[in-house]
């Protein structure tokens, strides 16, 4: 953990368990109305690994980290962040809550309306106050640099690649120091090379911001790079969870279509 | 045995028709019932959304640059349009209502007459329809297209409450600036019915505007600036709630942006039918 994150999470009143699990999901359910998407989802993140969860399309992989930041509410089960059930946090606490942990969003989710520097002073002004001018201005120039975009500065939204937009959007993600960090399909709609980059800058955030991550995805190539540990959804239940060698050797159908 | 045969074959056809009448009445019912219980379900929903920008107007952490940067787009922004509109208004009313006036010798009547309908009734509510039109959309569109690319969801993500930094800020901004660019429109309508009557006659311009206010009251302002602040609600109301409560497809942008003006320009009457009957009873 780096200076800043120390010193910001020791205030706050989300502290850093003992056990070294960071999230820990039991028994967690979600519905629309008649469609169970999730049915009896339970995981653990621990600290400092990258969990891929991988599934096909409409597995509720994206409900599932949803959930975690409380942008879904969940129907059943518990949802333990930093050893708090997030259901039952209230306003401040979930606020509290969200600058500990970051959201790269599927479509990056950029502020159409602002400039690519504008994007990132948002949260950081929100999240970060007692920061001056100047500070917000390294720590800006600072995560520019780590997703290799430091010219983009006073770039709008719209004059971005699809590649670079996902690299301002992790910028954006990063720029407040997160502890843990959620990855909605980070890879999708981009070609085989610009998905290589995405998967070694998420390698570089977690080796130089210490953070822990769930990685959705169903880039297998994306998945093989980031794992730690993978865990396999299928009909809205956990699948199979393990190692990426376990994966990687298994025969069973499913898996196996998945990594043939 | 040949007689009853008829009879017969038609008690199975009443028996069928009766079933099938009934099961066409039971979805009939079926159907209205849902659309009432979606009706009640929306009326709910903008209840709530009204509650919720009262309750987060007054929060501590008003995003006062946000509420700024609103009155600028809304309010600075708008003036080329309403400029146009606010000046054709007040001519083309003049160019009309002359030859009448001329016919029946009454054509010093005519600055007192623009004057009075455009302050009362033809200002306000042009420039509030014309307003439902580009700001509500606008807001529609705008929110409608935050909804669906997840920037709503990423400024919660943010800490920040959408509600209070998209919403709060637009509703409050469409309250402000709308009456004062009705305000404006009345102006430009006066000056626009002076160069109408210019067209046809020589008329002076202090006369025309000493005319003009000479026919004015006060009462005729104060109703008509007291409805403004409803207009500019009710379209930021509208403006936001659509573009909020959008689907999740790109096709919901164009239905949030249209249904806001549809919406904002109906309510837009039914406020001005309201405060029409208000002001009548109240004041004349």
């Amino acid at each position: 953990m780096n200076t800043s994150q120390t010193d910001t999470f020791n205030n706050a009143s989300f502290k850093m368990p003992s056990g070294g699990t960071v999230i820990e999901i039991n028994n967690l359910k979600k519905s629309f109305g008649e469609q169970e998407v999730l049915k009896n989802i339970s995981l653990k993140l621990f600290n400092g690994e990258n969990l891929v969860v991988l599934g096909k399309s409409g597995t509720g992989k994206s409900v599932l980290i949803k959930c975690i930041v409380c942008l879904l509410n969940s129907d059943g089960g518990k949802i333990n962040v930093f050893e708090k059930n997030v259901t039952e946090l209230n306003r401040k606490e979930l606020g509290e809550l969200r600058q500990k942990v970051g959201f790269l969003f599927q479509s990056g989710a950029l502020y159409d309306s602002m400039t690519v520097k504008q994007n990132l002073e948002f949260p950081l002004q929100r999240i970060k106050k007692n920061l001056t001018k100047k500070e917000i201005e390294d720590k800006i120039n600072e995560v520019l640099e780590n997703v290799g975009l430091a010219d983009a500065l006073n770039k709008m939204p719209s004059q971005l690649s699809g590649g670079m937009r996902k690299r301002i959007s992790l910028a954006r993600t990063i720029v407040v120091d997160p502890m843990i960090m959620l990855y909605d399909e980070p890879t999708t709609g981009l070609d085989p090379v610009t998905s290589d980059e995405i998967s070694s800058l998420i390698i570089d955030v977690q080796k130089k911001y210490k953070t822990s991550s769930i990685i959705i995805t169903h880039d297998i190539k994306c998945a093989l790079k980031t794992a730690n540990r993978i865990i396999m959804l299928n009909e809205g239940e956990v699948y199979k969870e393990g190692k990426v060698e376990d994966f990687k050797n298994s025969t069973d159908p499913l898996i196996k279509s998945f990594f043939k | 045995m040949k007689k009853f045969t008829p009879v017969k074959i038609v008690i199975p056809k009443l028996r069928n028709a009766t079933e099938q009448s009934l099961k066409k009445l039971s979805e009939k019912t079926i159907a209205k019932t849902v659309s009432a219980n979606n009706f009640l379900t929306d009326i709910s929903d903008v209840l709530l959304f009204i509650i919720r920008i009262i309750k987060e107007t007054f929060s501590r952490n008003f995003e006062f640059k946000e509420f700024l940067h609103q009155c600028f787009k809304i309010g600075y922004k708008s003036l080329p349009l309403i400029s146009i509109t606010g000046t054709i208004m007040g001519l083309v009313l003049t160019i009309q209502s002359r030859p009448v006036l001329v016919n029946f010798g009454a054509v010093t009547m005519l600055p007192g007459m623009v004057a009075i309908s455009l302050i009362r009734e033809m200002g306000p509510v042009i420039t509030a329809l014309i307003c439902a039109g580009k700001i509500g959309s606008g807001m529609g569109a705008e929110l409608g297209s935050m909804k669906v690319t997840e920037q709503i969801e990423a400024m919660e993500v943010s800490s920040t409450n959408p509600m209070r930094f998209l919403v709060v800020t637009r509703v409050l901004a469409a309250t402000l600036m709308i009456p004062l660019l009705i305000l404006y429109a009345d102006a430009l309508g006066i000056f626009g019915s002076w160069a109408g009557a210019n067209i046809k006659g020589d008329l002076n311009f202090v006369l025309f505007f000493s005319q003009a206010f000479s026919h004015v009251k006060f009462i005729d302002f104060l109703p008509a600036v007291i409805k403004s602040f409803f207009f500019g609600a009710v379209i930021g109301l509208v403006g936001c709630y659509k573009g909020y409560n959008a689907g999740r497809g790109t096709e919901s942008v164009g239905v949030a942006a249209n249904s806001a003006v549809v919406l904002a320009s109906l309510l837009v009457i039914i406020v001005d039918l309201i405060a029409v009957q208000i002001t009548d009873m109240l004041i004349l």
